[in-house]
């Protein structure tokens, strides 16, 4: 008897569309975002994440209904991310029914909104996102940074440091996503993956690469990932949730099947 | 129709416990409510929470709740989850030591940190995802696989001074209980409202309870 590693689909939405692209070109449309929602809670998704890529301001109350729908009738945990930026956007969406949100830029803009975003709503809603990219060279000890706008603007603070702050100042958990390997579908950046969950007390998701079965086992196995999030592999219906659960649990891991 | 009142004191998130409950019975007249008259009026009691237990604590104090609850946990079927079972216990350690309740003697501690699995992996804190439910012999087990994974996220845990009100345990990486029960009071450490159907089926059979074992 143990606790369960978790399988989360990560559903990418614009205007109100699931869209999945290579580093946020080549779109392409996978469909209705409570849809393909109620598809993943029937073959077995322990959570889902929305992710708000919505690039207009106007656009945005798509999600909040989006949420709505899906938690009225989705009964497992539901992350939201994109765009929260004030504690009037977690609590639009935690109103809508999500259970968590992820704070990314706005995390990194002004650390102190994590601070306060724990105080006003708990840590156990407080996911901080956090975009890596490797900037040692071959041969040079791991060094990792914080990167932002879809990994094109870098900011000089190391990744590893940067997880442990945001933990002292709330984080409840770290989505972690290799921005050297997003949409690449080569698998995981496990060194960086290890580092962080190695040096934080809470959970951590590992993001960013999936492009097979195997990738979601090493997440865990060798990254030591407490959950794997992936988007593509799930929305095409390569494989299903309920095949990862089973492939996840062939290599000797604790799922909930 | 029968009622179901959800406690709201001001702490966390009540739509999704609302919306699981109709879910799981479209029957119940399900209200969200602050009002001491009508939860002294409702057939069963619902009392949720996540947060901090200061917090929640000084919410039911000032609000007058702290009250009611005495009241219809003496009464009614009754149901804590989360935050809402660590406030029927007698203290926390969160915050230094919060006086709660006292409903259910006993009190709430925290995960010790330096954790271990059986492999040697570091336990995470807060404990969060879907764990085994080992379950004693209740009327809310009904329908439920003895150890089904629900869904849990939290830090503290509670340790009762009367271990026979222990309804259920679960591992992390020791025994502890995740769920408690009284007479007509039930409640769970982990969330029915994230369970998915084993969750719903928890739900369903508290609100068809008439809270006798």
């Amino acid at each position: 008897m143990s606790l369960a590693k978790r399988i989360i689909p990560c559903l990418d939405v614009a205007d109100g569309r699931v869209v999945k692209g290579v580093k946020f070109v080549d779109i392409r449309d996978a469909g209705d975002p409570v849809e393909v929602a109620r598809r993943y809670d029937r073959e077995g998704a322990d959570e889902i994440t929305f992710l708000d890529i919505t690039a207009t301001h106007d656009n945005r109350d798509t999600i909040v209904h989006v949420v709505e729908q899906v938690a009225s009738e989705v009964f497992i945990p539901l992350t939201v991310g994109g765009g929260i930026r004030t504690l009037d956007d977690i609590r639009r969406m935690l109103n809508a029914g999500a259970d968590k949100v992820g704070i990314n830029s706005a995390a990194v803009f002004n650390p102190e909104f994590v601070r306060e975003a724990a105080e006003r709503f708990g840590s156990q809603c407080i996911v901080v996102a956090i975009d890596a990219k490797k900037v040692s060279q071959p041969g040079e000890v791991d060094r990792w940074e914080i990167f932002t706008h879809g990994g094109r603007k870098p900011t000089g603070i190391e990744a590893i440091g940067w997880a442990q702050k945001m933990v002292t100042y709330g984080a409840g958990e770290i989505l972690l996503t290799s921005m050297d390997r997003d949409g690449t579908r080569e698998g995981f950046d496990l060194p960086l993956t290890r580092a962080i969950s190695e040096a934080v007390t809470v959970p951590v998701i590992a993001s960013g690469g999936v492009g097979n079965l195997d990738h979601l086992a090493d997440g865990v196995i060798k990254g030591k990932a407490d959950a794997v999030l992936a988007a593509s592999i799930f929305h095409f219906a390569e494989y299903t949730i309920q095949q990862a659960k089973e492939h996840m649990a062939a290599r000797g891991i604790e799922m909930r099947l | 129709m029968s009622s179901v009142a959800v406690i709201d004191y001001g702490m966390g998130n009540l739509h999704s416990i609302a919306k699981a409950l109709q879910h799981a019975a479209p029957d119940v007249d399900v209200q969200i409510v602050a009002d001491p008259e009508l939860i002294l009026q409702a057939d069963r009691v619902v009392f949720p929470g996540v947060g901090a237990i200061r917090d929640c604590m000084q919410a039911l104090n000032q609000s007058g709740l702290s009250a009611v609850i005495q009241s219809v946990a003496k009464t009614k079927p009754f149901l804590g989850i989360c935050l809402g079972m660590q406030a029927l216990l007698t203290d926390n350690e969160e915050n230094g030591n919060t006086k709660c309740l006292d409903i259910l003697p006993g009190h709430v501690v925290r995960f010790s940190d330096g954790l271990q699995d059986s492999e040697g992996n570091k336990l995470k804190i807060p404990h969060m995802g879907w764990n085994q439910v080992h379950f004693l012999p209740h009327p809310l087990w009904d329908n439920i696989p003895q150890d089904s994974r629900f869904y849990f996220v939290h830090s503290y845990y509670a340790i009762p001074d009367d271990t026979a009100v222990i309804a259920a345990t679960t591992e992390y990486p020791d025994a502890f209980a995740c769920a408690l029960a009284q007479d007509n009071v039930f409640a769970v450490q982990f969330h029915p409202e994230k369970s998915q159907a084993v969750g719903l089926q928890l739900l369903n059979n508290f609100l068809h309870w008439n809270g006798q074992i």
